[in-house]
């Protein structure tokens, strides 16, 4: 389904929840939307199911108006964060609940609908396990029969938010690596809430970065990563560090550094973002000073911190060798410039 | 370090055997001599003094007053209860302070309300009179001020069940296309039924105990207006201690039946694992 959002706003009391919000999902597409908390996103995901109700804005399903259905007639599948499965009931039941409460017409018989629970067991890889209560299962099972439970009505969209959130980080792999793979046999198109990158990049076909209300950026995650729109999204995407610099006709320089050239920013100062692997130690030609003031090797890989100008900065080599503690030359490469704001 | 660990086995034996003795002194002990008292001198007695008309009248307006209050408070409890864990709106701890009201005033108070609203003399009395609709001094009387005192019993149960809960499973039903009334009578009500069952169970103990709001609103008409305490009461005054223990005896009865429920109950929650953390 092809979801289209324009111009969406949202307060909780007087605070802006999302203050004006456009993006289009395409069909089959899988979304992250990526952000700290109190970004908005959940309250996107949860506006999208109709469980908030917008101040302002349009939100399309196929074009089609979604806004004046309630949430029980929108068709969306919704997984919570502590997936919220009906305490008194059977896991069986809890998958059955949404086609068992469905008017006489359009209601499977009793025969169908416990085949369907048993090809949703198979599919969330829980067989057997339908006569269980969710308090006698783990937390990733639970999280896999809420899965199944919104799965069951067989919905043309699938929000969920922060999936993976409250579980513990080996499950959490284990559970994306096995989501991407429902997703891909699925297609259904999906949208799901996190605050950890990582888990946005290795899952989404596009990523949403939010902050305070607004998209910073959209994009698919090898661009946000290449190319973050903001000093904000750079930051959020991964280990950062900044220096100063100046440009000067498209020049950024720090020191005798030339950073970066054929920028289209106005003369002034500037701020260069890099990762910790973007850095060279001891290179050739012109280089910076700092003082290099810890070393740690971890494995085959050398992690760092360097004191530049009164600032941090951390860096992470591959190859220790000619590290000593101390006063040393470095320089940044493949840098990305931000105007001073 | 032996002997402290003994000091406070003895400290803790002695107020474990204190507690059981006041127990005892206060509660059983006076519940054993209403039931010695009906029952001591063989069954005739008592039985004839529950054959008897009027015992009769109190026994069958105990029922019917606990046959109303009780349904009312059960819907009255669960409405104003959901909306107060589940929505937050203005005057919504005014309603929350309201709802207890009736466990912080003198149940004479409450009993007095009615007189003056629906007394002869009262604000709407005179209508009703006119009407032909009499509430003070009757039935209808002893029935509102039995609602009133145990308003408390079945919101009070429910409110920090349902906030606890939430409203996430809610919402999970609506997402998975349940209306309204699916979502209430398949999610919210299984969720709190056995604390809704607690607050039933107390309310009714109270409404069919009930003594000074049903006292000042009835005019102890005697086969009429007289409930299951106020026609002991009136036995008692009148020096028939036999039949004033044996109805007595009756009302602790069916306290004991709902206090065992009430045991039973925990007992289930206790076991039941969909409940396991109520």
């Amino acid at each position: 389904m092809r979801i289209e959002i324009t111009g969406l706003v949202c307060r909780y009391g007087t605070t802006p929840a999302i203050s004006g919000v456009d993006l289009t999902i395409a069909d089959g597409e899988f979304v992250a939307l990526l952000g700290p908390s109190g970004s908005g996103k959940t309250t996107l995901l949860r506006a999208m199911a109709g469980l908030e109700i917008p101040e302002a804005g349009g939100l399309a399903f196929d074009g089609a108006d979604a806004l004046a259905l309630p949430p029980n007639r929108r068709g969306v599948g919704f997984v919570f964060q502590h997936y919220a499965l009906f305490k008194h009931m059977t896991v069986a039941d809890n998958i059955a609940f949404g086609l068992s409460i469905r008017p006489r017409a359009r209601r499977p018989d009793q025969a169908a609908i416990a085949a369907k629970v048993d090809e949703l067991l198979e599919l969330v890889q829980l067989p057997g396990l339908g006569r269980r209560y969710p308090q006698q299962l783990s937390g990733g099972q639970r999280q896999r029969v809420a899965l199944a439970r919104a799965l069951a009505i067989e919905p043309q969209l699938l929000l969920l938010d922060e999936p993976f959130g409250a579980l513990d980080t080996q499950v959490r792999t284990e559970l994306r690596l096995w989501l991407k793979d429902l997703h891909r046999r699925l297609g259904v198109t999906s949208v799901f809430v996190t605050h950890d990158q990582e888990e946005a990049m290795e899952l989404a076909d596009r990523i949403v970065v939010m902050r305070a209300g607004r998209i910073e950026q959209i994009g698919t995650p090898a661009e946000v990563y290449a190319a973050p729109a903001s000093p904000f999204v750079y930051g959020f995407l991964g280990q950062a560090n900044q220096i100063g610099c100046t440009i000067a006709a498209g020049v950024a320089r720090a020191g005798a550094v030339v950073l970066a050239d054929g920028l289209d920013l106005p003369d002034g100062p500037a701020t260069a973002w890099f990762r910790p692997y973007q850095i060279d130690v001891a290179p050739d030609g012109p280089a910076l000073d700092g003082d290099l003031i810890d070393l740690s090797a971890i494995g085959a890989r050398v992690k760092g911190t360097l004191s530049h100008e009164g600032r941090l900065v951390t860096l992470e080599l591959s190859d220790r060798t000619s590290l000593v503690v101390g006063p040393c030359r470095w320089r940044p490469r493949e840098v990305r410039i931000y105007p001073a704001a | 370090m032996a002997t402290s660990l003994q000091a406070a086995g003895f400290a803790r034996r002695g107020l474990i055997a204190l507690a059981f003795l006041l127990l005892l002194v206060f509660l059983v002990a006076p519940l054993v001599l209403v039931f010695t008292r009906a029952f001591g001198d063989g069954l005739a007695a008592p039985i004839a003094a529950l054959r008897e008309p009027d015992a009769l009248a109190a026994i069958r307006l105990t029922l019917l007053v606990a046959a109303i209050a009780v349904p009312l408070n059960l819907v009255f409890g669960l409405a104003a209860s959901w909306a107060i864990a589940k929505f937050r709106f203005a005057g919504r701890s005014l309603l929350i302070t309201l709802i207890d009201l009736p466990l912080s005033v003198s149940p004479v108070v409450s009993g007095l309300v009615y007189v003056l609203v629906f007394g002869a003399q009262g604000l709407l009395g005179p209508w009703f009179t006119a009407h032909g609709i009499k509430i003070v001094f009757a039935v209808p009387g002893i029935v509102l001020a039995s609602v009133f005192v145990t308003l408390p019993f079945v919101a009070r149960e429910l409110i920090p069940l349902m906030e606890a809960q939430g409203r996430l499973e809610e919402e999970a039903a609506l997402t998975l296309g349940a209306n309204g009334w699916q979502t209430f009578w398949r999610i919210t009500l299984p969720n709190v039924r056995w604390g809704l069952l607690y607050g039933v169970l107390l309310c009714n103990a109270r409404a069919m105990g009930e003594f000074g709001a049903v006292s000042v609103v009835s005019g102890h008409i005697r086969g009429m207006t007289n409930t299951m305490p106020l026609h002991i009461e009136v036995l008692y005054n009148e020096y028939n201690l036999p039949a004033a223990f044996t109805v007595a005896a009756l009302l602790a009865l069916l306290a004991l039946v709902t206090l065992a429920a009430k045991s039973l109950l925990e007992w289930h929650l206790a076991d039941e694992p969909s409940t396991s953390n109520r």
